[in-house]
């Protein structure tokens, strides 16, 4: 309900005359945290750029001082069939992640708003419990549970008789290794949408479900029509943030394959970092970053242009 | 406002002509209904629930139960060998110090300048507010990933490579945009007429703003804290590239590291996999009520 009560702007603080010192004053506040952001994230984004138009090897490392290249390293780039593989594997895996995690994070969701008050507060704290588990513990974790030896993954798999997964090795084949790392994400990532979901449900007016369900709307419908609409700012901002972690993920499979992926399991961070600290070419790793934002950007664009223009209205 | 109750009070006329008619029938049905949704809640929390469980579980198992190719579901004898081989692995204290310094210092910071910024975008109207708010959404669409390079070129140049000072500025930063447009939802989120009250009994602003305005704005602190806690305490990439010596790593370093060259030994992993994710569990669990409403003053606030 409180969504469409528009944020207090105390635009008197500002006209009130003689306060020079009230004027001034907003800018002093927002001034440490620009001063952060910028130093620490806006000018290495610059930095970035430069650097992706070099060749920056150890060499120039050590003497601080690149050779310009233009668009060389882009043009080795975008002719390296090793990257089009990357991008379209990354940008895969991001798909199936969002989108099992959208799924399946509305749908317990859902479930919390219709299972009795003890049973909420289990599911919640289960939630919660997943979510302050580090993602370097839950990759040990699914290491373990996916071992081929001794994992509880290939004994229950075999007792439950879908098949005999003794001594299976899961990333083998990069196709079944992908769907251990998609469970991997997926797990860790349905706690936070999930309760970001569930809040969101809390603010629909009852009143309004009812109403649609007394007029004859299907669960379906009145999901469909009623509540997804007045979702719709916070699935944007899930889906957004979603895609963005799911982009650029890094930690899953770079310890899940005792960081020394084979190049079946790069994703774009893993194939960037590798050509940077691996191989020492600063240039090119820059370069595939910057590809990376620049794809990243064009994704995410829809998302962030409609999140903005919600909070615009508000 | 009258619209709505009156609204309320034919659905409650509805509701009670429904419940006259076919009252036995639907309460029925609706328990069997109930029933399945419980079952299907509690499903959903054993799956979630089940790996951390197994962590736990292997932590707790002596090295022949935990090698066995049809497992134990509960460890049972208990042994706390595999804690002290996780604990008396080199630089395992040194981690935590590091850890905690890290995470202490950065929260503190961050909480200060991102309040700070929460009250000048909640409360004054300035030129350049929606481009700073536009500024601090659009920082969070960059991956840390990509900064990795220039930001370690950059702190090599300064010399805080492998120093936890560029650690804490590098999780500072990335941290701070969330926490900027979270707390700035809690402090739209109050009334300004309460501090303007405030004055008229003769406080003044600043006086007005500690007394009223930061008392309520607590939760907003707490829940910010949680989310830059959980992210700094987790972050493994960029402790990973800039710190290279091993007493200088975090805990999330030194877990990565863990594997031997003989393979993983499960038992004392899984130790220190508890041990690492301990102290966010505890701190989350503390302060978790206050979360999900923190979350949606930062979302829907807009």
């Amino acid at each position: 309900m409180d969504m469409a009560i528009a944020p207090p702007d105390l635009e008197p603080a500002s006209t009130r005359p003689g306060l020079f010192r009230t004027r001034l004053l907003p800018y002093a506040l927002v001034i440490p945290s620009v001063a952060v952001i910028g130093g620490i994230l806006a000018f290495p984004l610059g930095m970035l750029i430069w650097l992706s138009l070099q060749h920056y090897g150890l060499r120039e490392l050590i003497q601080h001082q690149g050779d310009w290249v233009g668009l060389g390293n882009y043009g080795a780039i975008l002719v390296d069939p090793l990257f089009h593989q990357v991008i379209v594997r990354t940008l895969l895996f991001t798909f199936a992640c969002v989108a099992l995690t959208v799924v399946l994070s509305t749908l317990v969701a859902l479930l919390l708003q219709r299972v009795s008050r003890v049973v909420r507060v289990i599911v919640m704290s289960s939630l919660v419990f997943v979510w302050a588990t580090p993602v370097i513990v839950s990759v040990d974790i699914w290491q373990w549970m996916f071992d081929y030896e001794f994992g509880i993954i290939n004994y229950l798999l075999t007792q439950l008789h879908v098949g005999n997964f003794i001594h299976h090795n899961w990333f083998d084949n990069p196709l079944q290794g992908w769907s251990v790392l998609v469970v991997v994400v997926v797990w860790g990532a349905i706690p936070f949408v999930t309760i970001t979901v569930f809040a969101g449900l809390l603010q629909v007016p009852s009143d309004l479900v009812d109403a649609a369900q007394v007029d004859g709307a299907g669960p379906w419908q009145s999901f469909r029509y009623v509540t997804a609409p007045m979702l719709k700012p916070i699935f944007l901002i899930v889906i957004c943030l979603s895609t963005i972690w799911d982009f650029g993920v890094f930690n899953q499979p770079y310890v899940l394959l005792n960081q020394r992926p084979s190049a079946d399991y790069y994703t774009i961070a893993i194939y960037s970092y590798r050509e940077s600290f691996g191989v020492t070419q600063y240039g090119l790793g820059a370069s595939i970053a910057v590809l990376m934002v620049i794809v990243l950007v064009i994704v995410t664009l829809f998302y962030v242009r409609e999140t903005l223009k919600v909070a615009e209205i508000q | 406002m009258i619209a709505r109750e009156a609204a309320q009070g034919v659905r409650a006329g509805r509701v009670r002509a429904a419940t006259r008619t076919a009252a036995a029938a639907t309460r029925s049905w609706r328990r069997v209904r109930q029933l399945a949704y419980d079952v299907t809640g509690l499903a959903v929390a054993v799956v979630m629930l089940f790996p951390i469980y197994w962590m736990v579980a292997t932590a707790f198992k002596p090295g022949v139960d935990i090698l066995r190719l049809e497992p134990k579901w509960f460890p049972n004898p208990i042994t706390f060998q595999n804690f002290q081989d996780a604990i008396e692995r080199p630089f395992f204290l040194d981690d935590v110090r590091n850890s905690l310094v890290i995470v202490g210092v950065m929260l503190v910071l961050a909480l200060l300048i991102a309040f700070l910024a929460a009250v000048a975008t909640a409360r004054f109207g300035f030129k350049g507010r929606n481009a700073y708010l536009v500024m601090i959404i659009g920082v969070q669409m960059v991956p840390l990933n990509a900064l990795i390079i220039p930001l370690y070129l950059m702190l090599d140049r300064v010399g805080q490579t492998d120093a936890l000072a560029g650690v804490i500025a590098v999780y500072l930063a990335v941290v701070l945009p969330f926490m900027v447009w979270t707390l700035r939802g809690f402090v739209a989120n109050i009334p300004a007429e309460l501090e303007e009250s405030a004055m008229i009994d003769g406080c003044t602003r600043v006086g007005a703003f500690f007394r009223i305005t930061f008392p309520l704005v607590g939760p907003g602190l707490v829940a910010t804290a949680i989310f830059g806690f959980i992210q700094a305490w987790n972050e493994y990439i960029v402790a990973y590239v800039l710190l290279s010596s091993p007493n200088n790593q975090t805990l999330t370093v030194w877990l990565a590291s863990f594997t031997t060259n003989h393979g993983p030994q499960w038992g004392p992993l899984m130790a220190a996999a508890t041990l690492t994710g301990l102290p966010v569990v505890a701190f989350f669990l503390v302060l978790q009520r206050y979360l999900a409403g923190g979350l949606t003053a930062g979302a829907v606030k807009g």
